[in-house]
């Protein structure tokens, strides 16, 4: 039987926590900046965009080292956060949600801005002309007929989270219960012997969680499509 | 009252229009590329142009030299488009709702059942735009722009993406929608036959420009617009009653101001009124009534002016009844049956030639 022990059970909890606030925090902003980049023109869109990108292709420890440096006690906002709000990331699971959000967010923004892309300015333009601000608009044009992309930007982010390695481990370290996501936990069983069987449990575990985020989405996906095709009955 | 006078130049095209309108249906029609709909847009507020004024029922929308440049939200002006442009993902009762929603209750003149029974939505309120075929489409459009209480209703091309039966349907509820509400429509087109159907002031646009503009009957007829290179055929405008119609022929009888016209394949009821209209090269003229031939309508009627182009064609007007019918001829025609002013003659129409 694959029963899971408590420690497994713990190590699956504060991963999804990690990956839920992850991206439930980021998907407001990850939205607005779609919209901005597909919609609007302003100077310096170019490197705006090139900004939002970086976390794709820098390697993710520079992304964790940064974090560190900026939000870590001593760091200017950390120190700022904790004086005045009582707020410290720096080694807490929030920091290890904030780490796997800034990985996710390009992957979260490039798919939602695709299908903002997608949509016919034209609706929109039909929609001022019936008497909607822009504001309306989005939320009832724009956003329902871009939930297809979102459903997507949400998973990949989603399962970014999950498997976020490099910028957790550089950002809050490697602490069981506070810390120590899937990934962190199975390099941390491979690095001590006789962890291997350990290992390839939380490994399986991980697939399973994967196939299961993976269905979900696409059954959302298509569910949006059709709803904005306006089939779903 | 619509005022329109605005210019707006673009890479390769500028436009530089100017009407006046104070009918119900005002109709902008030339060929596509002519600036319609760009001018449309502007009157709308989708489209801002360089310079000029625009104003709807003494209500000033954009003017350039006071800086006024009203939102399209704040416009009160609806728009049915081409696509008709429906919410996917909506109902087709939300998509009704939308704009009336959003209108304020003291600028409010129509009630949602009063639209849904004039356009004959009733069945499809629950549906979605996707499940509508292509004229329940351009209904649910225009009932849409209506339901927001528009102090004016543009509609470009509505009609064009529809096979001819539907383009009758939705003509016929359009007209009957402007018998109930008082809301002045500028209709765009490029089809002769929903202008002179449905338009009672025609405003004709040739490269942005505004080439003709009066009533039906006055624009249509025009039959001097080709000498200045302008591709438009005149003809005149009839005001006719359908009097009967043989089923076995597919053959309508109007009765007119002027006599009677046999015209094939008419999509309105006897007793109601249609407009007819018979290019000028569509009339014959013949000194005797001839026998044995084809064509079914020959009325007699008597010359009013002969106008003698600087090519080949001569632009011949002869009175018919209380008609005045515009017929082109070749002047060599003109010259051989002596044709003056006063002079007696048959008129000759073929009758597949109308419609």
């Amino acid at each position: 039987m694959f029963a899971l022990s408590p420690v497994e059970w713990e190590i699956i909890q504060l991963s999804l926590k990690v990956a839920f606030w992850s991206v439930l925090c980021s998907l407001p902003l990850a939205v607005a900046v779609a919209f901005l980049l597909a919609r609007a023109e302003f100077p310096g869109k170019s490197l705006f965009d090139a900004l939002v990108h970086l976390p794709l292709v820098l390697p993710p420890v520079v992304v964790g080292y940064f974090l560190l440096l900026l939000l870590g006690r001593r760091g200017p906002l950390g120190a700022l956060l904790d004086e005045y709000l009582g707020i410290v990331v720096a080694f807490r699971w929030s920091g290890a949600a904030i780490a796997a959000g800034i990985m996710g967010f390009p992957l979260m923004v490039r798919a939602i801005r695709l299908s903002i892309e997608a949509i016919d300015t034209g609706l929109e333009d039909a929609a001022r002309t019936l008497g909607a601000t822009r504001l309306r608009i989005f939320f009832s044009v724009t956003l329902p007929l871009a939930l297809p992309g979102v459903f997507t930007g949400t998973l990949l982010s989603f399962a970014r989270s999950l498997g976020e390695f490099g910028a957790t481990i550089t950002f809050v370290s490697n602490i069981p219960g506070e810390t120590r996501t899937l990934p962190l936990a199975i390099y941390t069983l491979t690095q001590v012997p006789g962890g291997d069987a350990a290992a390839l449990r939380l490994s399986i575990i991980a697939i399973v969680l994967s196939v299961i985020a993976l269905m979900l989405s696409e059954w959302l996906v298509r569910r949006s499509q059709q709803r904005a095709r306006g089939h779903d009955d | 009252m619509i005022d329109v006078r605005i210019t707006r130049r673009l890479a390769g095209f500028s436009l530089d229009a100017a009407f006046t309108s104070d009918s119900g249906i005002t109709a902008l029609f030339g060929r596509s590329g002519s600036g319609k709909t760009t001018l449309i847009n502007a009157i709308a507020g989708l489209v801002t142009p360089d310079d000029g004024t625009i104003s709807v029922n003494g209500m000033c929308l954009f003017d350039r030299a006071r800086g006024i440049d009203v939102p399209v939200r704040r416009r009160r002006v609806g728009y049915v488009f081409q696509e008709g442009r429906l919410f996917p993902h909506l109902t087709v009762r939300a998509n009704l709702r939308y704009g009336f929603d959003l209108a304020k209750a003291d600028e409010r003149y129509i009630e949602f059942g009063k639209v849904v029974e004039l356009l004959g939505l009733e069945a499809l309120l629950e549906r979605r735009p996707a499940k509508l075929s292509g004229g329940e489409k351009q209904r649910v459009a225009i009932g849409r722009a209506l339901l927001a209480s528009p102090r004016l209703l543009l509609m470009d091309e509505p009609l064009a993406a529809l096979d001819h039966a539907r383009k009758q349907e939705v003509l016929r509820y359009i007209a009957r929608l402007h018998q109930e509400i008082s809301v002045p429509i500028v209709y765009v087109s490029h089809a002769v036959e929903e202008v002179v159907q449905l338009a009672e002031t025609v405003v004709l646009m040739a490269a942005g420009r505004v080439v003709a503009s009066g009533a039906v009957g006055e624009v249509m007829g025009r039959a001097d617009l080709r000498a200045q290179g302008i591709d438009f055929e005149g003809g005149t405008v009839i005001e006719a009653r359908v009097a009967a119609y043989d089923s076995a022929y597919d053959l309508a009888t109007l009765e007119f101001a002027g006599g009677q016209l046999k015209v094939p394949g008419i999509a309105a009821a006897v007793g109601e009124a249609v407009r007819v209209r018979i290019r000028a090269r569509d009339i014959a003229i013949a000194l005797t009534e001839p026998v044995d031939i084809s064509v079914l309508n020959v009325l007699h009627g008597s010359v009013v002016d002969v106008k003698a182009g600087d090519d080949a064609r001569a632009v011949v007007r002869v009175k018919v009844g209380m008609t005045v019918l515009t017929s082109r001829i070749t002047r060599y025609s003109a010259d051989r049956l002596k044709l003056v002013p006063g002079c007696p003659v048959c008129v000759l129409i073929k009758a597949v030639s109308l419609n």
